[in-house]
């Protein structure tokens, strides 16, 4: 693991306009991240709905302009190719969409579907219908699935063929935006199974974007926090869910639902809502809703680094409040 | 659900073949293939339906009402009206089903790239068609056939004009609609070609809508073509149209309504054909409705 990362995304930030012609101004939905993936890690992009997550996914992906920054791949620049030139990029590095039947051609059946990176980029020869069983059969769906069409699969057969399509063309990197959004939980395990499996079978790097902690926890080894388009927190997936450092990670975790019923939960909840991208706050952007915000926050920005917080935590720290309540 | 078939090619053939089951076990489905087909076979075979020249004149023979000989009798040639219709029907047929044909492929593919382009071309195509779509269908007509004459091509060329842009627009509404969806998405981030997006991702799930619309305009684009016969626009004299005969027919309709009536009765009936086979067509083929 200690080779030359696949991925590399440096200070990227991108910038959506707003307003009309007399107003015009930019808001950031990503306000410059930087983080790297190793060939065959699984990288974990954590936060709330808007924190800019798939929006940077969408960016990695080239489907997204940046507005600053740069993204390596397999030590080229990737952002600001054109097309054509994005188009071998794309074998070596696919996307999974947060619908599961969504993101599949309703009119095109299994077989098609799973076979369509090949007939973009071309078979080599390849027998698509044994390609297909192939396929289907990593992703652990029965040969006879390929004559079907979206709408008569479930949730989970259609993450599985969104799978199977993914790692046709054999990428090295895979996106996934939300794998397990929409399935419940025992299906939820099935494909985090599926896509750990297939990892270590295929040494695919993989970047998880989701809000699910337990899948962080299943399957990244590296984890990102992003709040309003920028990391709070970055590290090992173990050591952060032992010891946030962050207090927006640490009351992630908290919010976290735990299987132990009888385990002592000390939730920590924030005040006030996600402040809007067109106001930022001044300071550390988290100390609106910071339970240990002090004084310095308000005004300072947060020195960078992998925790940006002027006051990380100890372990096993608790906010002030319930401190004080006990 | 059971029903998968293992080998792919074999599947989308028996795919076809159910939708065509699906539509047999429509009531209204069947009435309005049998109508069609009824005129379709009509218009083939009408050299064998009838010994009559639909455009021998024969002044002896005229006004005669329908008999065993003249089964819808005669005009104010003497020409059998029966021959007349039948043969009529072919110039219909052909013009519908030509313009129909050709109105279609233009119309899907500028409303493709309109509703796909860049914002600027879909703001001058939707100018465009905009444009065509406000001149009045009698007024172009005149204009194109003082430019080039009475013919058949004339009046496809017209219909062809007032078809277009209505087809077009409903597929850029349709491409609008879904081109942010993912599976949209997924193909750009999959690298796939503009070309390829459109025809195989956004093609065949926006022409739905448009294969009913096309299927009830068919009787529309045979009223044009029976309005410009009628005009003395269209088809020249001799040769047998709806619009023609029922034109024969309006100046005698107080005295002889069977001209009128064999002129008008093949129009309402492939209009009710076309209708109701075009809507039981788009049940069936969208593939979201089977099962029910």
């Amino acid at each position: 693991m200690s080779d030359d990362p696949i991925l590399s995304v440096d200070d990227v930030q991108v910038s959506f306009p707003v307003g009309g012609l007399a107003s015009r101004s930019a808001i950031l939905g990503v306000a410059g991240v930087s983080f790297q993936v190793r060939p065959g890690e699984t990288f974990a992009l954590v936060g709330e709905s808007g924190s800019g997550k798939t929006t940077l996914a969408r960016a990695i992906n080239g489907l997204q302009e940046i507005s600053a920054g740069s993204i390596t791949f397999e030590g080229g620049r990737i952002d600001r190719l054109g097309k054509r030139e994005m188009k071998p990029i794309r074998k070596r590095m696919s996307m999974m969409f947060q619908d599961p039947v969504g993101s599949l051609s309703p009119r095109m059946t299994v077989g098609d579907l799973v076979t369509e990176p090949y007939r973009i980029h071309g078979s080599d020869g390849r027998d698509l219908r044994a390609e297909t069983e192939r396929l289907l059969s990593l992703v652990g769906l029965p040969a006879n699935f390929a004559s079907r069409y979206p709408h008569q699969l479930s949730g989970g057969q259609a993450r599985r063929v969104g799978v199977a399509r993914a790692i046709a063309l054999d990428p090295a990197l895979v996106i996934a935006d939300e794998p397990t959004a929409g399935l419940d939980v025992s299906v939820q395990g099935e494909v985090l199974n599926l896509l750990n499996d297939l990892r270590e079978r295929l040494g695919l790097a993989m970047v998880i974007i989701t809000h699910n902690l337990h899948v962080v926890h299943h399957v990244a080894d590296r984890t990102a926090v992003m709040y309003l388009g920028r990391f709070v927190e970055k590290g090992e997936t173990e050591a952060m869910f032992s010891a946030p450092c962050h207090p927006y990670t640490a009351a992630l975790l908290s919010a976290n639902p735990e299987p132990d019923p009888d385990k002592v939960h000390d939730r920590i909840t924030l005040p006030a809502e996600v402040p809007s991208l067109l106001s930022r706050p001044s300071g550390c952007e988290f100390h609106t809703r910071c339970p240990w915000a002090q004084e310095t926050c308000k005004t300072v920005p947060p020195p960078p680094g992998d925790v940006t917080c002027h006051f990380p935590l100890a372990p096993g720290a608790r906010p002030p409040e319930l401190e004080s309540a006990r | 659900m059971s029903e998968a078939a293992s080998n792919p090619p074999a599947a989308a053939r028996s795919e076809l073949w159910k939708s065509f089951r699906r539509l047999l076990r429509e009531p209204l489905g069947v009435f309005g293939l049998s109508l069609v087909v009824l005129v379709i076979l009509a218009a083939v075979f009408a050299d064998v339906l009838t010994q009559w020249d639909p455009t021998r004149i024969n002044p002896r023979d005229r006004f005669l009402g329908p008999s065993g000989e003249h089964l819808l009798g005669t005009d104010q040639l003497g020409r059998d009206l029966f021959a007349r219709v039948l043969h009529g029907g072919r110039i219909a047929l052909y013009v519908a089903l030509v313009s129909t044909a050709i109105s279609l492929a233009i119309g899907i593919v500028l409303g493709l790239i309109a509703g796909y382009g860049p914002r600027w071309l879909d703001n001058l195509m939707i100018l465009l068609f905009d444009a065509t779509k406000s001149f009045p269908t009698v007024m172009l007509a005149l204009a194109l056939v003082t430019i080039v004459g009475p013919s058949l091509t004339a009046v496809v060329v017209v219909v062809i004009i007032v078809n277009v842009p209505g087809y077009a627009r409903i597929i850029r509404t349709q491409t609008i609609a879904i081109k942010s969806s993912e599976f949209v998405t997924a193909a750009q981030s999959m690298g796939a070609s503009n070309a390829r997006i459109l025809g195989v991702h956004i093609m065949p799930n926006v022409i739905g809508p448009l294969v009913i619309l096309a299927s009830m305009d068919i009787p529309v684009v045979i009223a044009i073509e029976a309005g410009m016969s009628f005009l003395g626009l269209g088809v020249r004299p001799p040769t047998p149209s709806w619009g023609s005969i029922l034109n024969d027919g309006f100046s005698q309709i107080r005295d002889t309504a069977w001209i009128a009536i064999a002129g008008g009765l093949p129009i309402i009936i492939t209009t009710l054909g076309f209708t109701f086979l075009g809507e039981t067509l788009r049940d069936v083929f969208d593939p979201r409705l089977k099962g029910r």
